[in-house]
């Protein structure tokens, strides 16, 4: 069951055509990874799911994208409940220069929980279900951004959760990252597809076809082959597809 | 074998012309720091000569209410009571302070969230204006325009803290708008776009993210602001009145430190009680200077080490 359908999307930055006709089923509770060489539009798709492309000027887009069924891109969208709704991981960890706990309530303060008793509890599922509440639980008031790299990554992901949302965008969430932060990360990531539904973006294709269930191949601005993980890394259907993720380039 | 040892035993040319290099920026260095050195002796001592001297007691002239120099009290010491310049001082720098402030960040936040555009096409040009403005020029148009004004409001005279404050607060705006401006420009993107990502509204995001990671750099726009309001003289002087007593509301005159130094300084007679004291006047002034820049320093690294 799709959880998102992108339908014959077109995107341009200004005068330059960023996605061509891009049709795309995101299944639900599963974990779709875009893969393609850098500049190929794969940040540019997934940065539309949650609208933070209308932060880009110059930034058009036709075609559908439906979540739920529901277009996101019609006028009476609320951008806010939207992106309440799907979360998102960038590249870099960016936790805000505040202690761990505020950086994790911040989400739930926004969207208006206000109670001490129901924040705490917001505060201990989401770090527990970031697999990082073991590491940080008696820190909770130092400044997120003195631990380690991999974990404010981890508390990033926690803060992303920690609105509840149902599709959880990642952004090349490991690229800044250590081998094994990073398969910490995977592990997690993993785990959390039975709750959500998991788009992530990576250069990583061993990542791609380690973790991902789905998996879209994206080149200029097409995507070129997308399917089934193991079918495609097994057995691609285009010779592009092959030569990429065989190495050759890319 | 000798050759290539004396090669590298010897100065090269390159390391000499580095030598060379270091040492004039070593004598303007020297220089500049001769320079400040002489001000400050050259300050605090004909400062302290109040007290070491004429033997003013230091109590009696930092809370000293009565400023006449010249003239003897009933007990028989002089009276050079500073209270009433020190007070006023402070009031116009924290009023015209807390007037700026807000008015400084709303605008940076325009200028640097909400319309970049405008803000530099317009705004950042009548900054850059305003800062270029000459003080006399502040003061004379407050002379003209605020005083009757607030003559014509509450009566009285229209000099006074009052009317000091208003110039004070016109002059210190686009220091402070511009620093306030730096501080939320270094402001990472990529906390904007969490928060925004967490479905924060714009509002939201400005609000709990970007003014809370810009409060160390804004807190300095504000100490600066301070230390300009405290040191300003000309522009202060022709407003506020110039009578140094006590200030006991806004709008009756008073003075300040740097008012009453520009005001007496051409009237008295070097190496006397009356020369001395408004050197001890301009001591005060001058640790007032370096407590401010102290803070702003003590401000950034505690701002340094949140992050």
């Amino acid at each position: 069951m799709s959880k998102i359908s992108i339908k014959d999307m077109n995107l341009w930055y200004g005068d330059f055509q960023a996605l061509h006709g891009v049709s795309l089923e995101i299944p639900q509770n599963e974990i779709t990874a875009f893969i393609g060489p850098s500049g190929c539009g794969k940040s540019t798709l997934i940065k539309s799911l949650n609208r933070m492309n209308d932060l880009v000027e110059g930034c058009r887009i036709e075609g559908d994208i439906l979540l739920d069924g529901k277009d996101i891109y019609k006028s009476n969208t609320n951008v806010n409940t939207l992106r309440k709704d799907v979360g998102m991981v960038f590249q870099q960890p960016n936790p805000f220069p505040m202690s761990i706990y505020n950086n994790i309530a911040y989400g739930p303060r926004t969207h208006g929980v206000k109670d001490k008793k129901e924040l705490d509890e917001i505060v201990e599922k989401s770090l527990r279900d970031a697999a990082i509440w073991d590491e940080v639980k008696d820190d909770l008031n130092k400044n997120a951004l003195s631990i380690s790299g991999g974990q404010q990554q981890r508390i990033c992901i926690a803060r992303a959760l920690a609105v509840q949302p149902e599709v959880l965008l990642m952004d090349e969430p490991t690229s800044a990252l250590d081998p094994i932060s990073t398969a910490k990360i995977e592990e997690l990531v993993t785990e959390l597809k039975e709750k959500y539904t998991i788009v992530m973006v990576t250069h990583n294709m061993q990542q791609a076809s380690r973790v991902s269930d789905h998996t879209a191949f994206f080149f200029n601005g097409y995507i070129i082959e997308s399917g089934d993980t193991r079918k495609m890394f097994t057995n691609p259907k285009k010779k592009q597809t092959e030569d990429y993720i065989s190495g050759r380039f890319g | 074998m000798e050759e290539t040892q004396s090669k590298f035993t010897q100065k090269s040319q390159k390391r000499k012309f580095e030598q060379f290099g270091r040492t004039i920026s070593f004598i303007c260095i020297a220089f500049i720091v001769l320079v400040v050195l002489s001000i400050l002796y050259f300050v605090i001592s004909k400062g302290l000569s109040t007290f070491t001297t004429d033997g003013v007691s230091v109590i009696d002239f930092l809370f000293g209410n009565t400023w006449r120099p010249g003239e003897v009290g009933e007990n028989g010491a002089p009276l050079v009571g500073a209270l009433p310049m020190i007070l006023g001082s402070f009031y116009v720098t924290l009023l015209s302070a807390v007037l700026a402030t807000p008015f400084a960040i709303a605008a940076a936040i325009y200028m640097i969230e909400i319309s970049p555009k405008n803000g530099k096409k317009i705004l950042q040009p009548v900054i850059e204006l305003l800062v270029g403005i000459p003080s006399v020029v502040y003061g004379f148009i407050g002379l003209t325009v605020i005083v009757p004004f607030i003559r014509n409001i509450f009566g009285g005279t229209g000099f006074g803290i009052l009317s000091a404050t208003m110039v004070l607060f016109v002059m210190i705006l686009p220091t402070v708008t511009s620093m306030a401006v730096d501080a939320l420009n270094a402001v990472p993107r990529h906390y904007r776009e969490a928060s925004l990502a967490m479905g924060g509204t714009r509002w939201q995001t400005i609000y709990k993210v970007v003014l809370r990671a810009a409060t160390p750099g804004l807190l300095t726009a504000v100490v600066f602001g301070m230390a300009r309001a405290f040191g300003e003289a000309l522009a202060v002087q022709m407003v506020i009145g110039n009578a140094a007593l006590v200030p006991t509301d806004l709008i009756t005159p008073a003075s300040t430190l740097t008012s009453i130094l520009t005001m007496s300084m051409g009237n008295t007679v070097m190496g006397t009680l009356e020369n001395n004291v408004l050197w001890s006047l301009a001591t005060i002034l001058l640790v007032m200077a370096l407590f401010f820049n102290i803070l702003t320093r003590w401000i950034g690294k505690k701002g340094a080490m949140k992050k």
